[in-house]
C-alpha cells in the first residue's frame, strides 16, 4: 500500500488514479486501503468511499480467479447479448456481478468495449470472443478451465 | 536532441520519405480492436518472424496499423504499394502471402473480398464497395500509420498544421478559420467549434485548460476509440492548435476505462511528441508552452457529460451540475476550460492545413465536413464508415453497408445512442446531418448507427435504452432518478405481456416530465428512444398490450418455441444441445419441447440444420394454441 501511495502526490485530485492503482494491484479496494488512502490525502473515509462506489471500475470485494465479461452495449444487444448473458449466468449458477462460491469465476457485464462490429462480445481474462451465441458459452467456460490446467502442467 | 523547429521538421520529413523507398513492399496488418479480437496479434508476430527467418527485411516492411474500418472482414492485411486487400486472413495463409504476393507480386484470389452482389473478387482496397462511397479525410490515414511510430505520422504531413498555426497565424486568425470552416462538435450537441473557442479565448485568465473528451459513452459507437488508438498524433496535433488559439497551457485527454489500448497508444504518442518538441516548453522553438496528460475514466456513462467529466478529473464523483456557468466561465478548478470531442479535435489540423474554404465545400449547408459512423447491428458490412455530411441513410446502409444480414427486412436504425432515437424505413432517403436527425426526433450523437431488422422488437429496444440510462443516472436530480425508473417498469411490464391500455399515456407524460425537468443532458435526452419508438412504431406497443403479441418474436414472455412435427427428422441435435433437457424424442422420431421446462434460450433454433429448420417461434393467439395443445397432452398422460 505504502509503495502505491508513494507514487502519487498527496492531493485530492489524485484520488481516482490511486484507486485505479490499488484496484489493479490488489483486485479490490479493502477497508484498510480506504483508511490509508483517506489518511494520505487528508480527507474523510466517507469521501473515498463515496467516490469509489460511484464508479463501476472499483470493487469492494475480491474478484474470482477468472473474469468473464459480457458486453451489453446496443450493438451486442440487438444481436442477442441478453440470451448469451443468461446462458453464462445459468451455467455458472451466479447472477451477473457475482463470483462463484469457489472464487473461480466472476461474471460481469460492460456497456460496450468498442468491438461492436463483432457483437455479441464476451471477454475472458482480457481475451476477446466475437459473434458469441448461446451455443458457444459452454466451450468458452471450458476453455478457461482448460487453459488453467495447461498452465499448471507447464 | 530530437527537438525540432519548423525548418528541422521539414528536413526530418524529407529524410523519412527519402529513406522509405516508395516502391518497397509493405505488408500492413490491421491492429484495430476488431482485428485484435480475431487474433491479429499472433498473425503479425508470425509475419515478422517469417520475414526475419527468410531474410527478407530489406525487401519487405511490416507495419501494424490502426483500424481500417472494415471490421466485419478482419483480420485485414493490405499489401502496399499496390494496395492489394486481403480479408479474413488466417495463420495458414501467411507463407503464401509472403512468397506469392509480397515477393512474387501475384494475387491470391481466395483471400480477396468477393462482392456479394456481382460475385466478382476485388483486388484493391479502394475499389471495395464498402470503401468506394466513403470520404475518409479523418479516418483514412489510420491504415498507413503505425500508431507507435511518430515518424509514420510525420511522413504523412503530420504536425505541418502546428508549424503553420504557430508561425504563420495569429490565434484570432485560427479561430476565424475554424469558424469559417463550419466545424460543429462531434460529441453530440453539434455546437460550432470556432465559436466555443472564441468564447474561451476572450475570458480574462492567465490559466486556461482544454480537454479532449474520449469517454465515448454511446454503447455501440467506437470511432473515438479507433481514432485515438490508430492515429493518436492527429488528436494531439489538433489539441496543440486549439490550445494556442485559446491560450491554454494544459490539456487533458479523458479516456474511457474500457479502452486500454487507446490509453497505451495515446500515452506513448504524448511522450514521443514531447521528445520531438511538439509538446512541452517552447513548442517548435516558439514561445508557446503546452502539455497534455491522460486521465483514465472509471466507468460511469454520465462522466461523458462535460461538467461531470470535469468533476471526475478533479478527483470527485462525476456529478453533473447546472449550466450556466459553462466550462468557458467556470471549468476545471474554476478556470476557463474548453472541451471538445476526439473527432472534433481530429478535424482541426485538416482545417488549418487545407483552409476553411476547402473544408466547407464538404457537407451540407448547416453541417460541414465528414462524419464517422459506427455501422453495426444487423448489417452485412459492419465497421466504421466516414462519409460527407448529407449522405442518405439508404446510401450508408445499402451501398456501403451492403444491406441487411441474411436477407432480412430493414426495420429501424438507431442513431445517437441512449440520447437518440429509432428511425423507420420511410426515413431512409433523409440526408443525414445534425438538423435532419434532430427534426426526426433523434440526434447525431457521437455517430452510433445501429441497424435493426424484423427480428428486433422496438418496445424491447426502448426498454433497453431506458434501463441503460436508469442504471447510469447519477441520482442527483429527482425527475431523472425516479422518472426513468418508472418508465423502465412500464416498458418491462409491456414486454412481459402485462401492459395495460393506460400505459402509453403514462409513458408519454413521464417522458415529457423527465425531458423538461432533468438537470443535465442525460435526463433531458433519456426519453428520446421511447418518444421515437412511440412516434414511429406505435402499432408494436399496441400489439404487445392488447394482443400480448410480439411480432418480432423477441420478447421471451410472449413467445413459445415449437418443433414442427412434419419437418422434424429426429436428428437429436436439439435434444443434445438443450441446456435444461426440455426436449424428448428418440432418433428418427419427432422431437417435442416440454413447454413447462423450456427456458426459451433459443439453443435448439440455433442448432437445427438450416435444411430442416423444424423449429419455429410463435406469439399471440398461435402461442396460446400451442400451449393449450401441450397442456391437453400432458393431462392425458
Ligand atoms: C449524458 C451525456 C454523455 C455524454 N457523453 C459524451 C461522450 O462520451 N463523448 C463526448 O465527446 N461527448 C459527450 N457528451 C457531450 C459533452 O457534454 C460535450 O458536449 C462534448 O464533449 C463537447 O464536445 P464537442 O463540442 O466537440 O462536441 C455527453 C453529454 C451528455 C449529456
Ligand atoms: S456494443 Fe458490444 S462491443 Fe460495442
Amino acid at each position: 500500500m505504502v509503495n502505491i501511495l508513494k507514487k502519487f502526490k498527496p492531493e485530492k485530485k489524485e484520488l481516482i488514479h490511486i484507486l485505479h492503482s490499488v484496484q489493479e494491484a490488489q483486485g479490490y479496494i479493502s477497508p484498510e486501503a480506504i483508511s490509508e488512502i483517506s489518511k494520505y490525502l487528508n480527507t474523510s473515509e466517507g469521501e473515498v468511499y463515496g467516490v469509489l462506489t460511484f464508479y463501476n471500475a472499483f470493487t469492494l470485494e475480491p474478484k474470482g480467479k477468472h473474469t468473464i465479461t459480457v458486453c451489453m452495449g446496443t450493438a451486442c444487444h440487438v444481436r442477442g447479448a441478453a440470451s448469451v448473458l443468461d446462458e453464462f449466468s445459468r451455467r455458472l449458477n451466479i447472477l451477473p456481478g457475482r463470483t462463484t462460491e469457489d472464487k473461480y469465476f466472476t461474471l460481469e457485464t460492460v456497456n460496450c468495449v468498442g468491438a461492436c462490429a463483432l457483437g455479441p462480445i464476451a471477454i475472458t481474462d482480457g481475451h476477446y470472443h466475437g459473434h458469441v451465441s448461446t451455443r458457444d458459452v459452454k466451450k468458452i467456460i471450458d476453455d478457461v478451465s482448460k487453459e488453467e490446467g495447461k498452465k499448471k502442467k507447464e | 536532441m530530437k527537438k525540432v523547429d519548423p525548418e528541422k521538421l521539414e528536413k526530418l520529413r524529407a529524410q523519412i520519405t527519402a529513406s522509405r523507398e516508395k516502391e518497397k513492399t509493405c505488408i500492413t496488418i490491421c491492429g484495430g480492436t476488431g482485428c485484435h479480437a480475431y487474433g491479429c496479434e499472433e498473425i503479425a508476430e508470425i509475419f515478422k518472424n517469417e520475414i526475419k527467418k527468410q531474410k527478407l527485411g530489406d525487401k519487405i516492411d511490416i507495419r501494424v496499423t490502426g483500424c481500417h474500418g472494415f471490421c466485419e472482414r478482419g483480420p485485414i492485411v493490405v499489401i502496399q504499394p499496390e494496395g492489394i486487400f486481403y480479408q479474413r486472413v488466417r495463420k495458414e495463409d501467411i507463407q503464401e502471402i509472403i512468397s506469392k504476393t509480397a515477393v512474387g507480386k501475384e494475387v491470391i484470389p481466395r483471400l480477396l473480398y468477393k462482392d456479394p452482389q456481382k460475385g466478382v473478387r476485388i483486388e484493391k482496397e479502394r475499389e471495395v464497395p464498402f470503401y468506394k462511397k466513403q470520404k475518409r479525410i479523418i479516418f483514412g490515414r489510420n491504415g498507413f500509420i503505425d500508431p507507435t511510430d511518430i515518424k509514420d505520422y510525420i511522413a504523412l504531413d503530420g504536425y505541418k498544421a502546428v508549424s503553420k498555426a504557430l508561425f504563420e497565424m495569429r490565434p484570432e486568425e485560427i479561430i476565424s478559420e475554424v469558424k469559417k470552416s463550419g466545424l460543429r462538435g462531434r460529441g453530440g450537441g453539434g455546437f460550432p467549434t470556432g465559436k466555443k473557442w472564441e468564447i474561451c479565448r476572450e475570458k480574462d485568465s492567465s490559466v486556461k485548460y482544454i480537454v479532449c473528451n474520449a469517454d465515448e459513452g454511446d454503447p455501440g459507437a467506437y470511432m473515438d476509440r479507433s481514432l485515438l488508438e490508430g492515429n493518436p498524433h492527429s488528436i494531439i496535433e489538433g489539441m496543440i492548435i486549439g490550445a494556442y488559439a485559446i491560450g491554454a497551457g494544459k490539456g487533458y485527454i479523458y479516456v474511457r476505462l474500457e479502452y486500454p489500448l487507446a490509453v497505451k497508444n495515446v500515452t506513448l504518442a504524448i511522450e514521443k511528441a514531447r521528445e520531438y518538441g511538439f509538446l512541452g516548453e517552447s513548442i517548435l522553438g516558439s514561445d508557446f508552452d503546452f502539455d497534455i496528460s491522460v486521465f483514465k475514466g472509471a466507468g460511469a456513462f454520465v462522466s461523458g457529460e462535460e461538467t461531470s467529466l470535469m468533476a471526475s478529473i478533479e478527483g470527485r464523483r462525476a456529478f453533473p451540475r447546472q449550466r450556466p456557468p459553462y466550462p468557458a466561465d467556470k471549468g476545471l478548478w474554476g478556470k476557463p476550460t474548453n472541451i471538445n470531442n476526439v473527432e472534433t479535435w481530429a478535424n482541426v489540423p485538416l482545417i488549418v492545413e487545407k483552409g476553411a474554404q476547402w473544408y466547407s465545400r464538404i457537407g451540407t449547408e448547416t453541417s460541414k465536413g465528414t462524419k464517422i459512423f459506427s455501422l453495426v447491428g444487423k448489417i452485412n458490412n459492419t465497421g466504421l464508415v466516414e462519409v460527407p455530411m448529407g449522405m442518405t441513410l439508404r446510401e450508408i446502409i445499402y451501398d456501403i453497408g451492403g444491406g441487411i444480414k441474411n436477407g432480412k427486412k430493414f426495420k429501424a436504425v438507431q442513431t445517437g445512442g441512449p440520447s437518440g432515437g429509432c428511425l423507420p424505413a420511410d426515413m431512409l432517403d433523409q440526408p443525414i446531418d445534425f438538423d435532419t436527425l434532430t427534426r426526426a426526433g433523434s440526434i447525431m450523437g457521437s455517430g452510433g448507427m445501429i441497424v435493426m431488422d424484423e427480428d428486433n422488437c422496438m418496445v424491447d429496444v426502448a426498454r433497453y435504452f431506458l434501463k441503460f440510462t436508469q442504471e447510469e443516472s447519477c441520482g442527483k436530480c429527482v425527475p431523472c432518478r425516479i422518472g426513468t425508473k418508472e418508465m423502465v417498469e412500464i416498458l418491462t411490464r409491456i414486454t412481459e405481456g402485462k401492459g395495460e391500455i393506460g400505459d402509453i399515456k403514462k409513458l408519454k407524460d413521464l417522458a415529457e416530465t423527465v425531458k423538461n425537468a432533468s438537470l443535465c443532458g442525460l435526463g433531458q435526452t433519456a426519453p428520446n428512444p421511447v418518444l421515437t419508438t412511440l412516434r414511429y412504431f406505435m402499432d408494436e406497443y399496441i400489439e404487445h398490450i392488447e394482443e400480448k403479441k410480439c411480432s418480432a418474436l423477441s420478447c421471451k414472455e410472449l413467445i413459445v418455441y415449437f418443433i414442427e412435427p412434419e419437418k422434424c427428422v429426429g436428428c437429436l441435435l436439439c435434444k443434445k444441445n438443450c441446456p435444461v433437457n426440455a426436449i424428448s424424442g428418440e432418433r428418427k422420431q419427432v422431437h417435442v419441447i416440454d413447454q413447462d421446462i423450456c427456458i426459451k434460450c433459443g439453443a435448439c433454433l440455433d442448432v437445427c440444420p438450416p435444411k430442416v429448420s423444424a423449429i419455429s417461434k410463435y406469439t399471440g393467439k398461435d402461442k396460446e394454441k400451442i400451449l393449450e395443445q401441450h397442456n391437453r397432452k400432458k393431462t392425458k398422460k
